[in-house]
């Protein structure tokens, strides 16, 4: 399904990797893993296609990535909150989802944010919650937008063990089902199996 | 098209929970153009003359103040980023936002400037074609704008160095929208003028977007 | 098509442009002295004294090859940068980049013997005219490309985001040059015109050709001098570069 091969990438005068290749199938996941500052945000920004590479080629479906058809089937959250502080969980989720074109009811995003520990919270501006509970927010876009191909950089920090062990779950659910997954971590993950790529 | 409302309808209510961001500009407006009377003399015949554009320049500083929140926020706060990955296209949401930029920083301007104008003792067809001329005028400035608010995003000194980018590109707007007043106090046809400046709209409408979003995404890179 | 492709980006990389710039470099110098001489010969010497204007209108051979460069500069640089935006190809928009200070240069020049200009035949050093305040727009909109590109660290990016800014303002002159244009005849009283220039002599004409033809290789021999200058800071960590400056 997702193919990659000859990836390389350079950051100013520094190589960071070359020749960066691996495949991933319904169901399998990747855990990116490397030290500080050995490139593995940047690989996943490559994935994405939010920057381009020095060379290399992705393909998703037999098709040359990023297209529209690769950004419909993704879903990438990276470092930041990528929440609005001024609305609430709930018109966060909802807004997120119109702009992405997916039909989104408020009982799908109120189940979301349930599922998430956040009941209760879903009428409160984003601005009074924990970090962990931004963290939270921003996870629920998982339930409520239908996606096959999970791309998660440092998606375990800033929660709490049952968060950890929810979004573990989660991710387990979504291989079970046939979806994919590339996550990056330092720590070792609570996911069963996956293959592992060192930068 | 749905994504493109939904960028609207977003941007409008992110305002209306930070409601003092918004007029901000608008009283920006307001006390510049009272500060010209106040500069040159109450004296009316010079006061009608340079009305339209004193009004104009206030009107091209006014935007220009709401120009860097314009992706900033978004940019920051890591909602651009997924802007960029969402399967609507990006051309889309930006125009969504550039339309929400006017109708926030924009349209206030096109409302107040009849009350200003009464300040400057211009009669009333006068603040019609005012109106009208900054109806048109306005937003051609926020799509203009956009381009170099996506060009400087996240660039140290971006708020100068967007004025600087900007306000060249805006002297076409300028000169026919205050044109257009001048013209018409002198008794001339405002007509040439109003169609140019819908023109320019037109042509900036179709490409602005557009290079807005090539412009952020080599910010987002 | 694949072969010749290749063959292209091969002649466009850093490392096989910088040696054949620095070749070509002293023909340019070498044409831009010899055609201003000539061309200086030919305004000082040869050209007859107007009769309207006195001596003082010799500064038009340095104006006017100047406000051609300037305006002619604007669209090559932008050509370079859509070319390195479209193609990906480093050396363009080092071209873009290199020829912007020419350009800007050249736009405060106009400037400048413009006032010089104006002020023995109108008694001022600044009127409103169309073309001046085109100029004076042109100028800004160098300014603009270079403060653009100096305030953004990664080069990649500044190279691409000027590319963006010079397409746009290559859109916008000529949009700008009217509209300054119909401003200004609508506001013709209070204006000088300078459309009404006398009729040139055949000799002025040539002065100013071989003005103009000394401005384009000056601007050639600087601009591919810059180029080198930014190809050995961009790539002062590889291998060749090492080689090149020892």
């Amino acid at each position: 399904m997702l193919n990659v091969s000859g990836l390389a990438c350079s950051r100013g005068e520094r190589r960071l990797f070359v020749d960066v290749g691996f495949s991933l199938a319904a169901g399998e996941w990747l855990h990116v893993q490397g030290d500080n500052g050995s490139g593995k945000t940047s690989m996943m920004r490559l994935l994405v296609g939010l920057s381009p590479a020095d060379a290399g080629a992705i393909f998703w479906r037999g098709e040359r990535a990023p297209s529209v058809e690769f950004r419909r089937d993704l879903i990438y959250l990276g470092h930041h909150a990528a929440v609005k502080e001024d609305l609430t969980p709930l018109e966060n989720l909802r807004l997120a989802a119109a702009l992405d074109g997916v039909a989104l009811d408020e009982r799908g995003a109120l189940a979301a944010l349930i599922r998430l520990g956040l009941r209760g919270r879903e009428e409160l501006p984003v601005r009074v919650l924990s970090a962990g509970q931004k963290r939270r927010v921003l996870l629920a876009r998982l339930l409520t937008r239908p996606a096959d191909l999970w791309v998660l950089d440092e998606a375990f920090n800033a929660l709490d063990v049952a968060a950890v062990k929810l979004l573990g779950d989660l991710i387990a659910e979504h291989l079970a089902a046939g979806g994919m997954a590339i996550l990056t971590s330092h720590q070792p993950l609570p996911v069963p199996g996956g293959k592992a790529l060192v930068l | 098209m749905n994504a493109f409302f939904a960028t609207v309808r977003r941007d409008l209510l992110l305002a209306m929970r930070r409601k003092s961001e918004v007029l901000t500009a608008v009283f920006f407006f307001v006390i510049v153009t009272s500060l010209f009377p106040l500069g040159i003399g109450p004296e009316p015949v010079l006061l009608k003359k340079i009305a339209p554009g004193i009004l104009w320049v206030a009107a091209l500083l006014a935007t220009l103040l709401g120009l860097p929140r314009l992706f900033a926020a978004d940019h920051v706060d890591g909602t651009l980023e997924q802007m960029a990955l969402s399967p609507s296209p990006l051309g889309l949401l930006v125009a969504g936002k550039i339309l929400a930029h006017w109708l926030l920083c924009g349209l206030p301007l096109v409302l107040l400037a009849p009350v200003l104008g009464l300040q400057f003792d211009l009669d009333a067809s006068a603040l019609g074609i005012l109106t009208l001329a900054l109806l048109l005028g306005t937003p051609l400035l926020s799509l203009i704008g956009a381009i170099g608010a996506a060009l400087t995003l996240g660039v140290r000194g971006g708020g100068v160095l967007l004025a600087l980018l900007v306000l060249p590109l805006y002297i076409p707007a300028l000169i026919f929208g205050a044109g257009a007043v001048e013209a018409h106090i002198a008794g001339l046809d405002v007509g040439g003028h109003l169609s140019l400046l819908a023109a320019m709209l037109v042509l900036a409408a179709f490409f602005a977007p557009w290079a807005t979003t090539a412009a952020l995404r080599i910010a987002l890179e | 098509m694949r072969q010749s492709l290749i063959q292209w980006f091969k002649f466009a990389s850093p490392q096989s442009f910088y040696p054949l710039a620095g070749r070509m470099i002293p023909w340019f110098w070498a044409a831009a002295a010899v055609f201003g001489i000539a061309g200086l010969w030919i305004s000082f010497f040869v050209a007859p004294t107007d009769a309207q204007q006195g001596e003082g209108y010799r500064i038009i051979f340095v104006h006017v090859p100047a406000s051609w460069m300037s305006m002619f500069i604007y669209v090559v640089m932008a050509f370079w940068a859509g070319r390195g935006l479209a193609l990906n190809t480093r050396v363009s928009a080092m071209m873009a980049q290199s020829l912007a200070p020419t350009g800007a240069l050249m736009a405060a020049l106009s400037l400048w013997t413009g006032a010089l200009w104006g002020k023995p035949m109108w008694g001022a050093w600044w009127v409103w005219d169309a073309r001046l305040t085109s100029e004076l727009i042109l100028f800004f909109l160098y300014l603009g490309f270079m403060a653009l590109q100096a305030a953004i660290d990664d080069p990649r990016r500044a190279d691409k985001a000027g590319a963006i800014l010079a397409l746009v303002g290559v859109v916008n002159i000529p949009i700008i040059y009217f509209s300054v244009k119909w401003w200004n005849t609508l506001h013709q009283g209070s204006t000088i015109n300078l459309n009404k220039a006398p009729s040139m002599a055949q000799t002025m004409l040539w002065g100013m050709l071989l003005m103009a033809l000394a401005f384009w290789m000056y601007s050639i021999a600087v601009a591919l001098m810059r180029v080198r200058a930014i190809i050995l800071e961009r790539e002062r960590h590889t291998e060749w570069v090492k080689h090149a400056v020892e």
